[in-house]
């Protein structure tokens, strides 16, 4: 569905995106994470055609985003980061305008917006002004005027910013129901947001792709090891000394171990095993052995750090 | 032709539920129908003391009412027109509505035509209100039909020149007040460009003669419809519409 190869945009002397390549296969939902002024928002704006890339191309459906801008404009339904949607119209007018703008005739129109404020529950609000609904009525508008005219690709520029956890969850739900039958492109910064709702994950910093890969795949790529809780009543020295002797134990973390301390050891059952086995052996109580999973947050600020720590090298030699 | 349509009524139906256009119009109609009340009473005036005095008499409807009220109007215009196109740009790119706007499919010519066209529509209500003026002459039997056309004629095409080049400086500021101070400026500059054709006796001042606003309006209130002016009205809208459709234009490879 769409392919980005290489692009990079200059704003006068500062680089906002360096080189970005990926894929979206369709139907497919994409994260895009990214810390703040990661060039999220650039790259969304670059797909969408609002502004080209100083180089590179991008084709949306097999078409090239500035060449055929018409034609790919009408494949994407987006959403901006802050809802600039008109605030004199009443929602159900402003509905029927997108629709009359995406080219959607007359009886198509009044389908399209019917349907629209159906999916995004709007029927509260239909005939109010929009600068007077409240926020999160505000951003279901946005992504109603996304819908309407049932686009193939969805770009959804950090869909529940500002929103509080009732709505965020409303939203979430919404786009899921999408999943598998749009192709979806959405830009956060809030990480459960990208497990729960995205298939794959591109992870930027600086304006350069930093990782690319599944939620849960990113997760077990960058653990060196599997992490394992542990909680035991034998003395603390004893057990560091016991456990740091156990084939397969990599790191042990300070805290002690009647409160549970961490361990990260070789991936497979075996090293598990033994650490359970030696703790046993000693005569010590077992209370507690639990595999932890990395979460996307550990890889991302891992990834954040890891960079910059790179780069300080590189300028350093 | 649909999409020139949709913009055309968004921004027909934005200045008409909000209170600018019916402020603008309020404004316009008080302050223009003082102007025609004085000149009629100077006129009523001016008549009954030729009866006494023989030099006052020839005097018509057409140079002692029309005439003068056309000038004062386009003069009212010129102050009131940059209010109505100050927003037409300037307000999307302050709101962010601009990022969606020019992400659907729509052709920027259909942007600057649909809202080119909706501002010049409610000009023509607020100038079409002032034609009861001439109901009311053609009433007390004063009427002078063919220079109250051309004045309105001149008015309309004045008055459509003036809201290009306000859409075009609208086009430039993401600043309602600065697109309207701008506006006002460069019209107010071309509007009195003829004042120094007196002291510049050379081609510049011919030139410059030309170019003024209120040069080729003259022609009109006086009840004269000529091809020249008809052409520069027609040249100078031409010319702020495209100039708009550039500066839209260029927002793709400035970035």
């Amino acid at each position: 569905m769409i392919e980005v190869t290489n692009i990079s945009k200059l704003f006068g002397q500062v680089m906002a995106v360096k080189d970005v390549s990926f894929e979206v296969a369709n139907g497919e939902t994409l994260g895009f994470l990214g810390p703040n002024g990661a060039g999220k928002t650039t790259t969304m704006r670059i797909l969408t055609g609002f502004f080209p890339p100083t180089s590179g191309t991008v084709r949306v459906g097999g078409k090239d985003v500035f060449e055929e801008s018409l034609a790919v404009r009408r494949l994407i339904g987006y959403l901006p980061e802050n809802v600039p949607v008109y605030g004199d119209m009443p929602v159900t007018d402003y509905l029927n305008f997108v629709a009359e703008v995406k080219g959607l005739g007359r009886a198509a129109r009044k389908k399209a917006v019917g349907e629209a404020i159906e999916n995004c529950g709007l029927e509260p609000v239909a005939g109010r002004m929009i600068r007077k609904v409240s926020k999160g009525f505000r951003q279901r508008v946005g992504l109603a005027q996304a819908l309407v005219g049932d686009p193939d690709l969805l770009i959804l520029d950090e869909p529940t910013i500002g929103l509080d956890p009732q709505q965020i969850s409303e939203i979430r739900s919404l786009i899921k129901s999408f999943s598998g039958k749009k192709t979806i492109i959405l830009s956060t910064h809030i990480l459960p947001e990208v497990s729960m709702t995205c298939d794959r994950v591109v992870i930027i910093r600086d304006g350069r792709v930093v990782a690319t890969g599944k939620p849960d795949e990113l997760s077990a790529e960058m653990s060196g090891g599997s992490r394992l809780r542990l909680r035991t009543n034998g003395p603390d020295r004893e057990v560091r000394e016991k456990l740091s002797n156990v084939s397969g134990v990599l790191d042990l973390d300070a805290k002690p171990a009647q409160e549970g301390l961490t361990i990260t050891v070789e991936r497979g059952d075996a090293a598990p095993a033994r650490v359970a086995a030696a703790v046993v052996q000693s005569g010590w109580d077992l209370y507690e052995l639990t595999p932890l999973a990395a979460s996307l947050e550990d890889v991302f600020l891992e990834l954040v750090t890891r960079e910059s720590g790179a780069g300080a090298e590189e300028q350093g030699a | 032709m649909r999409n020139f349509w949709a913009i055309f009524k968004r921004e027909l139906a934005v200045y008409f539920t909000s209170p600018m256009a019916y402020a603008i119009l309020v404004i316009f109609l008080i302050i223009a129908g003082y102007m025609f009340s004085s000149t009629v009473s100077y006129y009523a005036f001016v008549s009954l003391e030729a009866a006494r005095n023989p030099y006052l008499a020839g005097l018509n409807v057409a140079d002692a009412v029309l005439n003068p009220l056309f000038a004062n109007l386009s003069v009212v215009m010129l102050l009131m027109l940059p209010a109505l196109t100050m927003r037409l740009l300037a307000e999307e790119k302050k709101s962010g509505t601009f990022e969606l706007l020019f992400t659907y499919p729509l052709r920027d010519i259909e942007v600057v035509l649909g809202k080119y066209a909706a501002v010049l529509a409610v000009f023509a209500v607020m100038l079409g209100l002032t034609a009861t003026y001439q109901i009311l002459l053609a009433f007390l039997g004063k009427s002078a039909g063919g220079v109250a056309l051309a004045g309105y004629l001149g008015l309309f095409l004045a008055g459509a020149a003036f809201l290009s080049l306000g859409l075009f400086v609208s086009s430039l500021s993401e600043n309602q007040i600065v697109a309207a101070v701008v506006t006002f400026g460069c019209l107010l500059l071309l509007y009195l460009a003829g004042w120094s054709s007196a002291m510049i006796q050379s081609d510049l001042g011919k030139v410059l003669t030309h170019l003024s606003l209120i040069e080729h309006f003259k022609n009109f209130s006086k009840g004269v419809v000529d091809t020249t002016d008809l052409v520069y009205y027609a040249c100078f809208i031409f010319f702020f519409l495209f100039l708009s459709l550039r500066t839209l234009e260029s927002k793709r490879w400035r970035g």
